[in-house]
């Protein structure tokens, strides 16, 4: 079984968001990295950037495929992870950690219970994987 | 009214792929291990050490009698009179036009006999060009369902493939083959591959197949062998800038713009595309297939456009990560006067250019055996 936490949402696109006050923590799913296979690049926003809920911000590259990756909610990016640049398998590694990509400073606080909850996610990820 | 796709053809060793835990992704119409535990891993398997491939998939033709060679000559672009008993050649497949339709392996089994190997994907393609083209006089048969095929390819190949062997095969040269059993399974052992290592590579009944890549993964786990998907077959080749059919060449592609020219032999006489490829010789090409080194991590996909000063130039054919280098390659089309080594170029990647160069190939050098 893929490794889906609990107090994560996830998006049907297989980004998760840690909720940290008024911001949230974005990366993609363990699911999503081992479907990627090896992480060689990751191109993310710059800090400042307005990014909107379920459109794109940036791209993630393994050795055999360029997948988009999509805001799971709508602000601004406040952090970037810096270390993905230097060591894109952190995203293979510990996806939930290390492995992070943007910090959003919230625009619409809401929109964060549209996402879904683990359980749905674990439901989407087991008809998606067979 | 919807279309059913056409259920994914299988190996003999699907089921074992599977169980193995390997990721399964189409492939030219096959249901095929694209990895088992991560490219990268598996890519370094195979230069330092040995990886076992499963490339049943692709199809291999026999021809036979008094008109075999006359009609391997007609179709491919080799000389195939050239070919001892027991050796192999590289050869083409092309149009009238000159346009590949596919890139080949030849096989010389016996006075008046040959065998083909092609591409998965083009099997029912090349067959009904071979047997059209290559007239009703020779004996053709289709002998790609009952023919197993395995590659083992790296430093370690050698050796393991000699301690299962019942012949010697450290004398075999490269591009030659021999017949003998292996873990008691018998085998054409040629030695030949398309990863730039030395190795083998195996063909075999299809009902024995399973017999033998046990012996193989067995017999070579204190060399650390490991099974090899593509993934890191496509990773290995494009090291060595090796065409892949479908991406580097296609029938819209001329053997001469590949840096094929040296399979192609218009001295042995008529062949079909001769003309036009003859043609093209004397005008000069266009464009050319070269590689290049992307200056960053950003990696140039088939279909990416090239630029140079912002103006298009060329084509991305096939680009990836290196895991050997620890940076992004690739190989395209560009225009004939750019494709110099060290010409500097950009690569559209998702509308902003990122800088490239043209690179000396192959990218990584080649170990196979040439003596």
């Amino acid at each position: 079984m893929a490794n889906v936490p609990a107090d994560l949402r996830y998006t049907k696109e297989h980004e998760w968001a840690k909720l940290e006050g008024d911001k949230a923590r974005v990366g993609i799913t363990a699911f999503a990295q081992e479907q990627l296979g090896d992480v060689v690049f990751v191109e993310l926003p710059k800090a400042g950037t307005k990014v909107s809920a379920m459109k794109t911000f940036g791209v993630v590259e393994s050795v055999k495929a360029v997948s988009d990756l999509y805001a799971p909610l709508s602000g601004e990016v406040v952090e970037i992870n810096a270390e993905l640049p230097k060591k894109p398998e952190l995203v293979n590694a510990d996806p939930y950690g290390q492995g992070w990509m943007i910090v959003i400073k919230l625009a619409s606080p809401k929109e964060w219970e549209a996402l879904m909850s683990a359980a749905d996610y674990e439901k989407l990820i087991a008809s998606a994987g067979h | 009214m919807t279309q059913t796709p056409a259920p994914l053809k299988r190996t003999p060793l699907r089921d074992v792929h599977v169980k193995a835990g390997a990721k399964m992704v189409p492939f030219g119409g096959w249901d095929m291990p694209v990895q088992y535990t991560g490219i990268i891993e598996e890519h370094r398997c195979v230069r330092s050490a040995a990886g076992l491939f499963d490339i049943s998939h692709m199809g291999e033709f026999e021809v036979s009698g008094p008109a075999a060679l006359a009609a391997v000559q007609r179709v491919t672009t080799n000389d195939a009179a050239a070919l001892a008993i027991g050796q192999v050649q590289y050869s083409l497949l092309c149009r009238p036009d000159g346009g590949i339709v596919d890139d080949l392996t030849l096989y010389r089994l016996a006075d008046e006999h040959y065998m083909l190997t092609v591409n998965a994907s083009n099997i029912d393609k090349d067959w009904d060009w071979v047997t059209e083209q290559g007239g009703c006089r020779a004996a053709w048969s289709n002998v790609s369902d009952e023919t197993g095929l395995l590659a083992v390819q790296g430093p370690k190949a050698e050796g393991l493939v000699q301690r299962l062997a019942d012949t010697d095969v450290t004398r075999v040269p490269y591009y030659h083959f021999v017949k003998g059993g292996v873990a008691g399974v018998p085998c054409l052992i040629s030695r030949t591959g398309y990863t730039g290592e030395d190795g083998f590579e195996l063909y075999a009944p299809a009902a024995r197949l399973e017999a033998l890549w046990r012996a193989l993964l067995d017999g070579g786990k204190g060399d650390g062998i490991q099974p090899i998907g593509l993934g890191a077959r496509d990773t290995l080749r494009l090291e060595m800038k090796f065409a892949l059919y479908g991406n580097d060449i296609d029938e819209t592609t001329n053997p001469l713009e590949a840096g094929l020219g040296w399979v192609v032999k218009p001295g042995k006489g008529d062949f079909i595309g001769r003309e036009a490829i003859e043609k093209v010789r004397a005008a000069g090409v266009t464009r050319k297939l070269v590689g290049f080194e992307m200056a960053e991590r950003a990696v140039a996909r088939h279909g990416y456009r090239l630029l140079k000063d912002g103006a298009e130039v060329g084509v991305v054919t096939s680009g990836s990560f290196s895991p050997s280098l620890e940076r992004c390659i690739g190989m395209g089309y560009l225009r004939a006067d750019l494709a110099p080594a060290g010409t500097e170029f950009d690569v559209d990647i998702r509308g902003q250019a990122h800088r490239a160069r043209v690179a000396k190939t192959p990218f990584v050098p080649s170990k196979a055996k040439k003596s």
